[in-house]
């Protein structure tokens, strides 16, 4: 039995139905907010600029991959069992995994040409930016020495755009394709969207501090057992969502090495992974 | 179904437990590349309030820093010295690896503030206003100071760090000193190692290192030969009894600056 083509399937069903709700509509706020954020800052210096350009922006692109991963994810389940389309499409021969893994591909897809668009946009403006900078620091210059103007020059190069951002796009891409997976796993036995998405929104929160509570539970300190097993527990069930947050250091100019990166999207695609087989095992057992 | 519920919990908690040594691994691997490096503190949390703190523990440190520095920047506009220098400090401490906020926070403190403080009209005794210059200058040295603890990988903040030592404190001594780290950073501008030997021919005592460090930074190539470093080893040359068939600034061409 072909089992990619039903999976591709619902996948590109789904995209197309989440474009159809005008899910790209939040585009235009991102676009409002950095073009307006970069008209706004030119009373900076141009370091000033293109720091707070590049916080806002991923930091927006966070917010937003993150948003679309939790709301479309919680959503669909519900909403298939609403409009009945699961039945029909369960009473077919598609297993339960397919129709949950066409489902977490479609909105993966959708988190995908979202990132892309908004990198996209976000490095327009860098880029728009830099030329306007430089420009003026061209026509600042005349009569100046070669030297001083290509120092100039690099000054402003550098403070505005280096490689690294695209590996920290990246992190941003798959932290958010892990949230839609956890997601998936709440709702697999979730009763309700509001729910789902309440309790997503709760392990966003908690999966920042999975860091902190494993630090603080491995690290021996001698305390009554029961005041570590809060700790022991927030360490073994929640997703280390921190490690996923290398853009804050990146903005700031540190340099992402490449086995760091690697590991990093290794780890996500693990708990990607794993979520969605864990989805797939509760939802197999669900009555409809 | 509840049975699969309880058996979907196990073994996320199994596989939690599978991955801790992962997980702790790429934090010590994230930290020794300088990322997650930044302290959330209860002393931050009065700071920036509940709100800004739980942004900053979901990942949003950089986005609440900008918005923060856009304050400090109101703040300058309307001469809140104090105010700015608690904004700095909160910004510094959400990204302690951003040497743009270093760096101007350092400059607002050291010159514009330390300025501002020896001219305040509201204050009559010359005594006080320059004791509040010196405060402010030394508060833009501390930025700068913790910034290179932060940063010890980027030669940009010694390099501030030497300007201010050289024209807010005239401390020549720690000013050679500070652009000599600097020029030991391979991605260093060229005209810091020049900064530091002219810093270090006011040094007193250092004349003579000095006079041979710039006379290695003359011999090392056409780009170095600048009238002022030339003029330097030239006068150096005179104060320092240097032999004629040992001076290398002797031939050279006309120095005027």
């Amino acid at each position: 039995m072909n089992t990619s083509g039903p999976t591709l399937a619902i996948a590109k069903n789904t995209f197309t139905e989440l474009v159809r709700q005008k899910v790209f509509f939040f585009l235009l706020i991102f676009a409002l907010l950095i073009i307006g954020n970069s008209a706004f800052m030119a009373k900076f210096s141009f370091q000033e600029q293109f720091q707070m350009l590049k916080d806002i922006s991923l930091g927006a692109m966070s917010v937003f991959t993150s948003l679309i991963a939790i709301l479309a994810t919680a959503n669909f389940l519900p909403k298939d069992m609403e409009d009945r389309t699961i039945y029909t499409l369960l009473s077919k021969p598609v297993p339960r995994y397919q129709y949950l893994l066409g489902k977490l591909l479609g909105i993966i897809a959708l988190l995908g040409v979202a990132t892309l668009l908004m990198s996209v946009l976000f490095l327009a403006i860098l880029w728009l930016r830099e030329s306007t900078v430089l420009a003026e620091t061209r026509a600042q210059l005349q009569g100046a020495s070669a030297e001083e103007i290509n120092s100039a020059v690099k000054e402003v190069t550098n403070a505005t755009f280096n490689a690294n951002l695209l590996p920290g796009i990246v992190i941003i891409f798959i932290k958010s394709t892990l949230l839609a997976s956890l997601t998936l796993f709440l709702s697999s036995f979730a009763t309700s969207s509001i729910f789902t998405i309440i309790m997503a929104a709760a392990l966003y929160f908690i999966g920042h501090l999975q860091a902190t509570a494993r630090e603080y539970w491995l690290s021996g300190v001698n305390v009554e057992w029961w005041s570590r097993l809060l700790p022991a527990l927030v360490a073994l069930l929640f997703p280390d969502l921190q490690a996923f947050n290398l853009t804050d250091d990146i903005i700031a100019g540190t340099a992402v090495p490449m086995a760091l990166f690697l590991n990093t999207a290794g780890l996500g695609i693990l708990y990607v992974t794993v979520y969605f087989a864990l989805a797939a095992l509760v939802f197999s057992g669900r009555e409809l | 179904m509840n049975g699969r519920k309880f058996l979907a919990i196990g073994l996320l908690g199994a596989f939690g437990a599978a991955i801790l040594p992962l997980q702790s691994l790429l934090q010590v691997e994230a930290q020794a590349a300088h990322f997650r490096k930044a302290g959330l503190s209860i002393d931050l949390r009065e700071r920036i309030g509940q709100a800004g703190f739980l942004a900053a523990l979901s990942g949003f440190r950089s986005p609440l820093a900008a918005i923060l520095w856009i304050k400090a920047h109101t703040a300058w506009e309307n001469t809140e010295w104090g105010r700015m220098a608690g904004l700095f400090e909160t910004v510094t401490t959400l990204q302690p690896r951003s040497l743009t906020y270093w760096d101007m926070a350092a400059w607002h403190m050291a010159w514009n503030a330390s300025v501002a403080a020896l001219q305040n009209e509201k204050q009559p005794s010359e005594a006080l206003r320059v004791r509040a210059q010196r405060a402010y200058i030394q508060l833009g040295k501390d930025f700068l100071e913790r910034g290179i603890s932060n940063n010890p990988d980027r030669p940009e903040l010694h390099v501030q760090l030497g300007v201010l030592l050289r024209d807010k404190l005239e401390d020549h001594c720690a000013a050679a000193n500070e652009f000599f780290k600097a020029a030991q950073f391979p991605d260093a501008p060229p005209y810091v190692a020049r900064f530091a030997g002219y810093e270090m021919a006011k040094c007193p005592g250092r004349e003579r290192e000095a006079y041979h460090y710039l006379r290695q930074l003359y011999q090392a190539g056409e780009k170095q030969r600048l009238p002022t470093l030339i003029n330097l080893l030239r006068k150096m040359e005179n104060d320092l009894d240097i032999p004629q068939a040992d001076r290398v600034a002797s031939g050279a061409e006309s120095l005027e600056d």
